[in-house]
């Protein structure tokens, strides 16, 4: 046997460190994902023996959108949540993480509270504090400012503040990580940038549109997939709570909850496209 | 009005980017009372949970004990304490939690240390399948996998969470195998090229000079790991059924199993009706072991965004 050269031996060891993952990709991820477009046409069968499967054509997505009316209503209602939500949370997270660039006191400390949430957001504690009504902001609609507000404001902007106010503590609690990106993003921003860009005469606002948010734009691309993805399997998502309970139920079981998760996939992954597309044309436009 | 607003912001933005000539004291009291406020705002919710934890009845019922209660009422926590059964269930949270979060970060160091440091073809579209991974919600592979661990038998059973997290497919694997991938490139080959002419072989380099290289990745990639599972409850309640546990998912049925214990005539039936104060006893149990380890180790947590070089490189 002619012995290997040195690249083809390093490109085989370097196939064997990452062979973990491409076993568990082949068998757990790309695998589960065929099977389960397939499963979404069939009519599946828990017997005894294994799965039974009877080819039912598009019935199970027609269900899902003919018949099943608290599913069409539960996506719209998660899709309603998400447009309004991830513009405010990224807004808010680089917000703060603008104001812990700054030359402060205690920054270690705010830093510690603003990212507690993502350690103990998990579904049920945050089901408890939403029943208990902690995650809105206590007795605002009582406030003078408040009523002001309300009176000079209509439709959809009304509703917009309505939600914003019940939800606000909840919105706040998905911003942490999306705060530590932006900030590490903030502190890699070449200072000699500023500078020049002052010399030239830009004032403060200038630079901070003009030098500050495009050196972010990779972050705010990376922080939108993050906060879509994570908004999107969370546990108290109703439309993933639909899909787990359709697993189990006789009339629909394996084979609609896989058309179901195959149609929430199409979404996410549309609102995913959208919204990278739409930021990176803005750059295009302007720096292209 | 305008011109005004425009003045203001100008402040803001000069000094949150650095210019530090004008921090006036008026602005710098502004930046501090924002922050505290907003800080406020974020605990609020613990706050309220702390309070209402140590309310007997008659505080909560009373409209003027408002944040703190007249007396320290630990009977909540008693009865938190046993609706959850929480020492027992403790240790099983951190059997399936821990266990999963050392495979998971074990595997994708390898992963890393595979992608960063060796040339092999595919390798980009490789990467990009990594990424994908974190896209693909989970309820697309969950149904045929929970068909495959039920042919198994690890349903019921932590392998259904060991398995994948084995295999670099485990909860968020693919931000920590992208982790250890920024890591290793970061730090220089020098040392492991020097080892290798010394005839050392490729595991040998990664066991004895590239992972002490690597341990802050691997503090951080265990912590994240390590929370993440705890906070898992869909498809632990899916994979592990009535077998396993964790303090989450008691939580979540916390109301039906104080009812089966206090309410409808089980053996030390009181007849007592659950309150808030049970409740939020409850609550600050489950996230008491969490905080815990976020306050022992929350500059890991902090410098994990830092050193995952998700800010270009």
């Amino acid at each position: 046997m002619k012995p290997l050269s040195m690249k083809t031996k390093k490109s085989l060891i370097g196939y064997a460190f990452i062979s973990p993952w491409i076993v568990g990709f082949a068998v757990l991820t790309a695998f589960p994902v065929f099977y389960s477009l397939f499963l979404s046409f069939q009519k599946v069968k828990v017997t005894t023996d294994g799965i039974q499967t009877e080819y039912v054509n598009f019935d199970n997505f027609s269900y899902a959108f003919a018949v099943d009316a608290l599913f069409t209503q539960k996506i719209l209602t998660f899709l309603e949540e998400l447009v309004l939500s991830v513009p405010i949370i990224i807004v808010f997270s680089l917000i703060i993480a603008l104001l812990l660039n700054m030359p402060i006191k205690f920054k270690g400390f705010f830093r510690t509270i603003f990212f507690l949430p993502v350690i103990i957001a998990s579904g049920p504690v945050m089901k408890e504090l939403m029943e208990q009504g902690v995650t809105s902001i206590p007795s605002i609609e009582q406030y003078a400012i408040f009523e002001m507000i309300m009176s000079g404001t209509e439709g959809f902007l009304n509703e917009l503040i309505i939600y914003l106010m019940d939800n606000l503590i909840f919105i706040l609690w998905f911003s942490g990580v999306q705060i530590l990106i932006f900030l590490a993003g903030l502190q890699k921003v070449d200072h000699q940038i500023y500078e020049a860009a002052k010399i030239d005469g830009a004032s403060t606002w200038e630079l901070f549109w003009k030098v500050t948010l495009p050196s972010l734009t990779p972050m705010v691309i990376v922080n939108t997939i993050y906060t879509i993805v994570m908004y999107s399997i969370f546990a108290l998502n109703p439309v993933i709570d639909h899909i787990q309970v359709n697993m189990f139920e006789i009339k629909t079981g394996l084979g609609y909850a896989s058309a179901l998760a195959w149609i929430y996939f199409l979404v996410i992954a549309i609102v995913l496209s959208i919204s990278v597309g739409l930021l990176t044309l803005r750059v295009n436009k302007k720096y292209g | 009005m305008k011109e005004t607003a425009k003045k203001i912001s100008n402040t803001f933005m000069s000094i949150s980017i650095g210019n530090r000539g004008q921090n006036g004291l008026l602005f710098k009291s502004f930046v501090y009372i924002l922050l505290i406020g907003i800080g406020f705002v974020y605990l609020y919710p613990l706050l309220y949970m702390g309070s209402y934890s140590l309310k007997s009845l008659d505080d909560i019922l009373n409209p003027l004990v408002n944040w703190i209660p007249t007396q320290l009422y630990f009977d909540n926590f008693s009865k938190a304490n046993q609706v959850l059964s929480f020492l027992q269930t403790l240790i099983e949270t951190l059997y399936v939690t821990a266990l999963p979060a050392i495979v998971q970060t074990a595997v994708a160091s390898l992963i890393g240390y595979g992608f960063a440091r060796f040339e092999f073809p595919f390798k980009k579209t490789l990467l990009v399948f990594v990424l994908a991974t974190f896209i693909i919600p989970p309820q697309l592979t969950m149904i045929p996998r929970y068909v495959f661990f039920n042919e198994l038998g690890f349903l019921g059973n932590i392998q259904s969470f060991l398995l994948p997290a084995l295999l670099g497919q485990g909860l968020n694997s693919a931000i920590f195998i992208l982790i250890f991938y920024q890591f290793f490139r970061m730090i220089p080959k020098s040392l492991e090229e020097a080892a290798q002419l010394d005839g050392a072989g490729f595991l040998r380099v990664f066991i004895v000079i590239a992972i002490p290289m690597a341990v802050p990745a691997f503090i951080i990639s265990f912590l994240f790991s390590f929370v993440w599972y705890w906070n898992e409850t869909y498809l632990a309640a899916l994979y592990f059924g009535n077998e396993l546990t964790t303090l989450p998912l008691e939580l979540n049925k916390f109301v039906a199993t104080y009812q089966k214990l206090y309410s409808a005539g089980g053996e030390d039936a009181t007849g007592d009706n659950i309150n808030e104060g049970i409740r939020m006893a409850g609550t600050m149990l489950t996230i008491l072991p969490l905080l815990v380890v976020y306050f022992l180790t929350q500059k890991w947590f902090v410098e994990g965004i830092d050193r995952s070089g998700i800010t270009g490189e």
